[in-house]
């Protein structure tokens, strides 16, 4: 086994920075198509018309229940065969958006259901119309519940961005394999990519907990 | 049974009716949960600028009178009209309600949760609710909260927003629902006081239930003693209270007293 090498660390580091780069990248758009989607789908699966209720409800319930790399790999070879193709980085966010909006889905329903009846007979008492005590009563409660279990999912999305490798995206991992591949050296970049996940995720954990006691009272 | 729970003649209180006649009326309001009738048959009315309140044992079907008004549940069989129309969102708006949990909007300031409703449905412009909120929550004494959360607020306190919110909607009837249940004795007394007040100094129709049997005396001008369902005595206060008719209503009356 070849010894540990800090000059070839230095050597490949601005690679993976670059990429590094790129999974912040991904993993921002990623959360933030997530968030909106997921509110989308929790609010139609809310609704009063099983022809709307029933559709979401499938598609969500099939996009959770199949993996993210053969989900990815679905949206990377198969959908430019119907005339429509993204870059590999655009559609990795999609990708992880979409699978990500599935779970958000659920935290928002929970943090819907979490806010008390008396909001929703109050603001009927008060006549407030149905659209206003979405959005002036009900979702900033619910929201506020849910902001640290969405935090996690980001933290959760941050560490799945190295499936993107898997189509052609250079993020961190798909740098560290560049590097390998043309050195035959393993150890130095797999293991600075491993390092700057826990540098990244592990404070940003802690930072959500807070957030969490917060929010809490 | 219809019959006795109508009630309205045998008091003789058209006598001092004001000008203003029937506001709400019940006619024949069936209300079950699953198999449990808790309004049967049930007629009664309400006449504008009265302040009625509702006594009887728990589950005789008070709170479901206030929530049938306030179209949070729906009659099984029967009609409710307020001001002479059908019940429904546009003839609510004549209608307020405090509720026992107070249900404050938590994620706005106490001045932003007496202007909300009157900006967003009465087309208000903000400065004129705000004005007409600080004159509300004056009178509720807690002209000095407008920017507190209500957590930051005791229960009395929040119960006193809740007043000041529905009253900002300038109701024609306010329903109030155990409004003082949820509060620690020593805070009842403000909140009671506040209400008394406006049962004193506006022309509003009230209709609340209640455990507080001195508040009932004091500020009722008519008292409707429910059981099962029905209202089983109706009378001016003194007449409830000092001489009951009914044996249930004397037996309620000595266990709550």
């Amino acid at each position: 086994m070849s010894t540990w090498s800090w000059s070839y660390v230095g050597h490949i580091m601005p690679d993976i920075l670059k990429g590094l780069l790129v999974t912040v990248e991904a993993t921002l758009l990623g959360s933030l198509i997530s968030f909106v989607l997921g509110l989308v789908w929790a609010l139609a699966l809310r609704s009063s018309t099983r022809w709307v209720r029933w559709p979401v409800q499938a598609v969500t319930e099939f996009v959770r229940s199949t993996p993210l790399l053969v989900q990815l790999f679905f949206w990377f070879y198969v959908l430019p065969s119907t005339g429509v193709s993204f870059s590999p980085l655009t559609t990795g966010v999609l990708g992880l958006g979409l699978h990500y909006s599935t779970y958000t889905a659920e935290v928002y329903r929970a943090g819907i259901d979490g806010v008390p009846v008396g909001q929703w007979e109050a603001a009927t008492a008060l006549s407030l119309p149905r659209r206003h005590t979405w959005t002036a009563v009900i979702l900033p409660q619910a929201v506020r519940r849910v902001v640290p279990v969405l935090g996690n999912y980001v933290i959760a999305m941050f560490k799945d961005t190295p499936l993107l490798a898997a189509i052609t995206v250079l993020d961190m991992l798909g740098e560290a394999r560049l590097d390998s591949a043309a050195s035959f050296r393993y150890m130095e970049p797999i293991t600075v990519v491993g390092i700057l996940f826990v540098v990244i995720a592990y404070p940003t954990s802690l930072l959500m907990r807070a957030l969490e006691r917060r929010l809490g009272n | 049974m219809a019959t006795e729970a109508t009630g309205n003649e045998k008091t003789g209180d058209e006598n001092v009716d004001t000008a203003g006649g029937e506001l709400v009326r019940f006619e024949k309001v069936v209300k079950r949960f699953g198999g449990n009738t808790v309004l049967d048959q049930l007629d009664f009315t309400v006449d504008a600028g009265k302040h009625v309140t509702l006594i009887g044992p728990s589950g005789s079907g008070k709170t479901t009178i206030l929530r049938l008004l306030m179209t949070l549940t729906q009659p099984d069989e029967g009609r409710i009209l307020v001001d002479g129309q059908p019940l429904d969102k546009e003839v609510r708006k004549k209608i307020g309600m405090v509720f026992q949990q107070f249900n404050l909007f938590p994620n706005m300031r106490v001045l932003r949760n007496v202007t909300e409703a009157p900006v967003r449905v009465l087309g208000l412009s903000k400065d004129e609710a705000t004005e007409r909120a600080k004159e509300l929550l004056e009178m509720v004494g807690l002209g000095d909260k407008l920017d507190a959360y209500p957590t930051q607020l005791s229960g009395g306190q929040q119960q006193r927003v809740a007043i000041a919110r529905a009253l900002a909607m300038r109701p024609k009837v306010l329903l109030l629902d155990e409004v003082t249940s949820a509060l620690d004795p020593e805070l009842v007394a403000g909140v009671l006081d506040v209400l008394r007040d406006i049962a004193r100094t506006t022309d509003i129709t009230m209709l609340c239930v209640t455990h507080e049997m001195n508040f009932a005396r004091d500020i009722s001008d008519r008292v409707l003693m429910f059981d099962s369902g029905r209202v089983i005595e109706a009378g001016p206060p003194e007449q409830i209270f000092n001489d009951p008719q009914q044996q249930r209503t004397r037996e309620f009356l000595s266990a709550v007293l």
